[in-house]
């Protein structure tokens, strides 16, 4: 049964490192604007780009 | 390029959102705005200007030289370093640049090329590092080298391209920034909660099923001792908040809901550990986890904000910043709190008046609908006083301070206590009612029941804490939040924006409706129109709507859609003297339409037929109209009615008791009266100050005030009242302080708003009820002994969870059956 302890105890730093990347994300505010990064990702990075979009 | 009356929901061809009233189309293109049109013709290569232009330039370039050199010097007082201090976030050196950092609320972002734009505009000006904008906000973060470029070039910067930065001095950023930082705050609670809870419940499976005995003993143990580790972020860190404020309530003496939350989540807490350490049982680590994590999801439920929205405006943030003033013939820009008496200052084109002053020289004409909601500006001569808050239309003018900004008609208002009054209360007065009894009755209980048991004291301290786990009041704790936050959603839906959701409940109380009219009942941007005077012909009405096509005067506008033809003329030499009028010539003849004196220079009307003592109010709100220098007649605009405006009075005035304070005169009395019970409950000519005090009156006879308006003249009663809404026809733009802001287009919908408010209130008694029902039963089963703590665990986060999805469904369905 002891299998069952190393599993859990591994289970349990799996899960706690999500928690840790979900901390992270929250406080490096990644939740803040949820709006303009969905409209900056579509934008063109450089002029030219933009002159040929038709 | 043509421009389109239409409501029809067109689609704009380059950023794809709806266009509104206006948009302009070109080559079979619909575009919804200037800055569309020019990014647009960039992507075409046969018109595409090589210039790196940003999109919303275009608005500049249109401008006279005049307005340019306005602006530039309107920002003058950013050299201030007091003034630049209070905005500038950071001030710091890094890699041998100062770098600095500031955030601007910009309104004129509004279609998402500008995000392109204003983060490029680091590209073409070298001195700004990098910018960040935050779309629904409406803000900007620049960050830039102060060496290079001060605050005022960026400001110029933005400005040129098209984006006005609003400077705000009196902005509350200590609050938003907090209410940003707790908002995370809570975000990585319910996180760790919901970790632990997870996590809690499959180390409780192996005890669920197999009742009181787990096979061996030593997963057994490691089980509750990793439970304890997991339930000790959630006590410590999660629920930290419920203590606090319970501690807080205990000082001051007042019981509020935490309370009970606390004792519950404790009793949970030391109770399991109790049973883990001492007897290696399972404890109820479980329904601790369970309790706070949805507590805290409640919280978050609760806390929706419309975050682009501001409900706590004064009027400070509407004034400027700093006034010209002109102290021997030198211009110096000074901030307004420092105006005197006596003091001249220089007003520029569409400048707002900080103070009330008495006019030099020039005509002003004044546009009050910041102030009373009154679309038409009023054409003032020299020696009237303007009062603060009206903004200026026409080329620059001179004033004399004779009121200080804080002792001005319309700003001594804000003297009044209702300004200091702070009525932030988390839960609703419901709720805290409630658990004031429910608090001494269940300790009372307890204490009772232990007693009783007394002689045995493991019994007694099992039944103590079984009462208090049971009778933690979750349904409570959870029913306000759930209630209120799905029904605020459900309001925002509607466009109907609260401030808190606790609005929802001051909404179902009230007993008394008080309404403004210009702005408010009435439309200010839509007007009727009539024309007296000799009968023009055909031909005639088709030059005079060519004319007023030219122009982007609101009555222009409104005398444009009142013309009835599709005829259209060349108009040559076309002129605008801005606040006065417009002329051109068609076919030779000249046209011109504006003010009396723009038409002819002796102000006596008599020679077009119209009486003498009605002359004065006809030369301030009626446009004239000459062809070949005689006058023809005059346009004379009045208010209209909203769109069902008179259904929603009707459906209210048997449920409450119906008030309108007016400050326009009672002309309208007649009209007004069949809609409104009695003549008693129409009151015209009221100032402010008199609309606040009216208020005053109406709460100490016990009502309970809604208070419907719009414009800064009702800011003290929308204060005062015990809800406030504004009527805004763009929701973005002005509303002073207020508890919710209703946009025009939806307020048909209001009779329904209030209904729901109120069918809201009685889901949260119904689910009361039940939960009341549920705790009497636990408690008597508790308090007898026959109860085992474990049951009464299981027991309480099904309660719980029965309660959030009775709430939400039964919100949801009572929408539904309005049509909301």
């Amino acid at each position: 049964m002891s299998v069952i302890i190393l599993l859990i105890t591994v289970s349990m730093i799996v899960a706690g490192s999500f928690l840790i990347a979900f901390i992270w994300s929250v406080k490096t505010g990644q939740y803040e604007d949820k709006y303009t990064p969905s409209v900056r990702i579509l934008l063109d990075d450089t002029e030219t780009e933009k002159n040929n979009k038709v | 390029m043509s421009k389109l009356n239409t409501k029809s929901g067109v689609i704009c061809h380059y950023c794809g959102n709806d266009c509104r009233e206006n948009f302009i189309t070109i080559e079979d293109k619909y575009l919804c705005s200037d800055e569309c049109k020019n990014e647009f013709e960039k992507s075409i290569p046969s018109i595409s200007n090589t210039e790196p232009s940003c999109c919303c330039s275009s608005n500049n370039k249109t401008n006279t030289n005049i307005k340019e050199k306005d602006t530039h010097e309107k920002f003058n007082f950013l050299d201030d370093t007091e003034i630049q201090k209070k905005i500038v976030n950071q001030n710091g050196k890094y890699n041998g640049k100062n770098v600095t950092s500031v955030s601007l609320s910009i309104p004129g972002i509004h279609c998402t090329s500008c995000v392109g734009v204003l983060e490029n505009i680091y590209k073409t000006n070298p001195g700004i590092l990098s910018s960040k904008v935050e779309f629904l906000q409406k803000q900007i973060h620049i960050v830039y080298d102060s060496s290079v470029i001060s605050l005022k070039g960026i400001v110029k910067v933005l400005s040129d391209a098209g984006y006005e930065a609003k400077i705000d001095l009196h902005r509350d950023d200590e609050v938003s920034g907090r209410s940003k930082s707790s908002q995370k705050d809570l975000y990585i609670k319910i996180g760790v909660a919901g970790f632990c809870l997870g996590n809690i419940m499959l180390l409780s499976f192996p005890e669920y099923f197999s009742g009181e005995n787990l096979t061996d003993n030593t997963l057994k143990t490691f089980f509750n001792y990793l439970n304890i580790l997991l339930a000790l972020p959630v006590f410590f860190y999660c629920s930290s908040d419920y203590f606090k404020s319970a501690w807080s309530g205990i000082k001051q003496k007042v019981i509020s809901i935490d309370i009970p939350i606390s004792l519950g989540i404790t009793a949970l807490f030391v109770r399991s550990l109790y049973e883990i350490i001492f007897f290696n049982n399972a404890g109820y680590m479980d329904s601790m986890a369970g309790l706070v994590f949805f507590l805290l999801l409640g919280k978050l439920f609760q806390s929706k904000t419309y975050e682009s929205l501001n409900f706590e405006r004064d009027y400070r943030s509407y004034f400027p910043v700093s006034v010209t003033v002109i102290e021997d013939k030198i211009e110096k820009s000074i901030p307004v709190a420092n105006l005197r008496p006596g003091d001249r200052i220089l007003i520029r084109n569409n400048e707002i008046v900080p103070a009330d002053s008495i006019l030099f020289g020039r005509t002003s004409s004044v546009d009050y609908s910041f102030v009373s909601g009154e679309s038409i500006p009023e054409l003032k001569v020299a020696g009237e006083i303007i009062y603060a808050g009206g903004r200026h239309l026409g080329s620059s003018i001179e004033l004399e301070v004779i009121r200080t900004v804080s002792q001005s008609h319309l700003t001594k208002l804000w003297n009044d206590p209702a300004f200091k009054k702070n009525n932030t209360s988390g839960f609703s007065e419901l709720t805290d009612f409630v658990s004031k009894y429910f608090t001494i009755a269940v300790l009372a209980i307890a204490v009772a029941a232990a007693l009783y048991w007394l002689p045995d004291v493991n019994k007694a301290v099992n039944v103590f804490t079984t009462v208090l786990i049971v009778a933690c009041p979750c349904a409570l704790a959870l029913t306000t939040p759930f209630a209120f936050g799905n029904a605020q959603r459900i309001f925002g839906r509607n466009k109907f924006y609260l401030k808190n959701s606790s609005v929802v409940e001051n909404l179902a109380n009230v007993n008394s409706i008080v309404f403004d009219k210009t702005g408010t009942l009435t439309n200010s941007k839509d007007l009727t129109v009539t024309y007296n005077g000799v009968p023009l012909r055909a031909e005639e009405l088709a030059q005079v709507k060519t004319l007023v096509r030219n122009s982007s005067h609101p009555l222009s506008k409104n005398i444009y859609d009142f013309i009835e033809t599709d005829e259209y003329y060349e108009a040559e030499d076309f002129k605008e003297s801005v606040g006065e009028g417009i002329s051109c010539s068609i076919n030779g003849n000249d046209l011109k339409i504006g003010s009396v004196r723009f038409i002819v220079k002796d102000p006596d009307c008599s020679y077009i037929g119209m009486k003498k003592e009605y002359t004065k109010n006809a030369i301030s709100s009626n446009v004239f109209l000459s062809i070949n220098d005689s006058v023809k007649g005059y346009f004379s605009f009045r208010n209209k009615y909203r769109n069902g405006i008179m259904k929603v009075i009707e459906e209210l005035s048997g449920k409450y008791k119906l008030t309108l304070l007016s400050g326009d005169n009672n002309s309208e009395k007649e009209n007004l009266t069949k809609y409104f019970n009695n003549e008693s409950s129409l009151l015209f000519n009221q100032s402010p100050e008199e609309k606040l005090n009216y208020i005053k009156h109406l709460q100490s006879n016990g009502d309970r005030i809604l208070m419907i308006g719009d414009g800064l003249n009702d800011a003290g009663a929308l204060k005062q009242s015990n809800t406030g809404i504004t009527i805004s026809e763009d929701i973005t733009n002005f509303s002073p302080s207020c508890d919710a802001i209703a946009e025009a287009s939806e307020f048909s919908k209001f009779g329904k708003f209030m209904e729901f408010s109120r069918s809201t209130m009685n889901i949260i008694k119904i689910s009361f009820a039940i939960s009341f029902l549920y705790n009497v039963i636990g408690l008597y089963l508790a308090a007898t002994g026959v109860f085992s703590p474990l049951v009464a665990a299981i027991l309480m986060p099904i309660n719980s969870i029965s309660i959030v999805i009775f709430v939400t469904i039964a919100t949801n369905f009572s929408a539904k059956l309005k049509k909301l």
